[in-house]
């Protein structure tokens, strides 16, 4: 079976036309165009305060639901595989929704609930607080459509290794976190880096979801994807690049720190 | 194993349970209820009228047929990809597998103008197809293009698992037998690999009915022909006009579920397939 054929050039050939013109050529084109107008009006667009608005923005958030879902993520994960519990399933179902839900929908019922005719309006004007069109609804919406990465990265591993250790940690009297801390957490710990990483790319890279809650106040409720989308109506194309272009970088770090996880989980396992 | 929770001396389990029920209750279900509250203003005759309005079909119709593509074409490259990475060697292999991952990495409304400038009448690519009269960008050609962009990785990724325990003596027997390599191929192989297939082809089909930020650049949004339904749904949205965005999104969530579910039941076929490969 293992013989040299012409099957196998053919195809490995053909894989690398398809990754060529589907993955390669798009990352290529934002960079050439980011330069269009050279260095120093990439420059510009970068140092713009809109843009490190922008930035910053897009940074807070993406920690905000980085941190919240990584602490949601670890409970759950605890919750719903340490104990047999029956109605186990039906939480792990109803986890899994946002990522079954376009990002539109997710941010249309986040403004049914707290926008101008939202029912919990009364609730939040009440509080002085606001929502939509502001940078805590950013942060949710973020937070909503990218709350299962890190519960379901960490929750397969837990359940196929079972509960046998921690039953005999806590057998011989040690805490419920020090056995998360001595027993669960090493095993975890690559599959939860592995679900950060994941969530971090898509919290800030989130787009139709933050589209429809940030309301675009520009230097107010703009974080960087948002940004791209604006300048490039405008036909600012060369700007709209630029601005990708810190997106694109942010990406390809996170892309390879993906890459070294995912094989230093692969060699832990082994 | 059969144990109740009361049962278990594991601790921690009101504390992890309360706060994991809490969490999705105020994330999840008290926004997803809203669609509830606000459908119960809404008139069935208003409705229907909203999801049956010609616009709104053209859309459905758009977004169901550039989705099914787009899984089809990842579902033929996808396997492809896999059986090279999985059953070959070769110089660059390590970059194309770092890459699958890249439409995920990636933020969609980046990728949009990139694949929008690429296929443009202007692009790189597009002066390719301009003189012959195929329109790529601002058709449906180019909201599938999108789609197949910002699906990659899910066929790549539920295949290749399969491939990779995949037992060789069949194929050596069959091979010794005097089959063919297609025969081989097509009688031996691809029946194994068709619930992963569904699979990864159903989750890239989900991804895609739901994609907003790719594809609106590249789309050019006319009515009736490059529309696609999230589109639609922002549209009413910036009319304020919140019934009916909440009525296309019910079909849309009912759509979505089905899929879920399907999803669900067939991940549950993949995960017996790939673990009972390599015990």
């Amino acid at each position: 079976m293992g013989k040299k054929s012409p099957v196998k050039y053919f195809l490995i050939a053909l894989s690398s036309i398809f990754v060529f013109v589907m993955l390669i050529m798009p990352l290529a084109v934002i960079l050439s165009e980011a330069f269009k107008n050279g260095f120093s009006a990439y420059a510009n667009v970068l140092s713009d305060s809109f843009t490190l608005h922008a930035l910053q923005l897009t940074l807070f958030a993406t920690f905000a639901a980085v941190v919240c879902n990584t602490v949601f993520g670890l409970f759950a994960a605890w919750a719903l595989t340490r104990f047999h519990y029956k109605r186990s399933k039906i939480l792990t179902t109803i986890i899994d929704i946002p990522f079954a839900i376009s990002p539109v929908i997710a941010g249309l019922i986040f403004s049914l609930t707290f926008g101008r005719i939202g029912w919990a309006q009364p609730i939040l004007n009440y509080f002085h607080l606001k929502i939509v069109f502001a940078v805590t609804g950013i942060v949710l919406v973020t937070i909503f459509v990218t709350l299962p990465f890190i519960a379901r990265t960490v929750m397969p591993v837990l359940h196929a290794r079972g509960t046998e250790e921690e039953e005999a940690a806590a057998l011989m009297g040690a805490g419920g976190f020090t056995i998360f801390r001595k027993i669960t957490f090493p095993h975890i710990k690559w599959a939860l880096l592995y679900g950060i990483i994941l969530c971090t790319a898509r919290a800030m890279g989130e787009f139709g979801a933050v589209s429809v809650i940030s309301g675009h106040l520009r230097g107010k409720t703009d974080t960087l994807p948002l940004l791209v989308e604006i300048l490039y109506n405008d036909f600012k194309m060369a700007d709209a690049f630029a601005v990708s272009t810190i997106l694109v970088l942010l990406a390809l770090v996170l892309l390879i720190l993906k890459n070294i996880v995912e094989y230093k989980w692969h060699s832990a396992k082994e | 194993m059969s144990r109740i929770k009361s049962n278990s001396i594991i601790p921690g389990f009101n504390l992890s349970m309360g706060i994991t029920i809490f969490y999705i209750s105020f994330i999840i279900l008290l926004p997803l209820i809203s669609i509830a509250v606000v459908t119960s203003g809404i008139t069935w005759q208003g409705f229907l009228d909203t999801v049956l309005d010609s616009r709104i079909m053209a859309g459905y119709k758009v977004s169901f047929f550039c989705s099914f593509i787009a899984a089809a074409v990842n579902c033929l490259f996808g396997t492809m990809l896999a059986w090279v990475l999985v059953r070959y060697e070769f110089p660059g292999k390590g970059i194309i597998d770092g890459l699958i991952e890249l439409p995920f990495a990636i933020p969609t409304a980046v990728a949009g103008i990139s694949l929008a400038s690429l296929y443009s009448p202007t692009g790189f690519i597009g002066q390719i197809f301009d003189p012959f009269g195929i329109k790529i960008a601002y058709s449906q050609i180019g909201i599938t293009i999108a789609l197949i962009f910002v699906t990659i990785p899910f066929v790549v990724r539920t295949v290749e698992p399969v491939l990779k325990n995949m037992d060789p003596v069949f194929e050596e027997a069959a091979y010794t037998l005097g089959a063919s390599r297609f025969m081989i191929f097509r009688q031996i192989i691809l029946p194994e690999l068709v619930p992963s297939l569904l699979l990864g082809g159903g989750l890239a089909f989900a991804r895609a009915i739901g994609e907003y930020g790719s594809v609106i650049f590249i789309a050019g949004n006319m009515p009736y022909k490059s529309e696609i339904v999230p589109l639609l749904i922002m549209v009413k949205l910036q009319q304020f006009n919140y019934a009916e965005a909440t009525s296309i999104a019910i079909i849309m969530l009912l759509f979505s579920f089905l899929i879920m579910f399907a999803i669900n039941s067939l991940q549950v076929y993949q995960q017996r397939i790939v673990q009972g490969g390599t015990k």
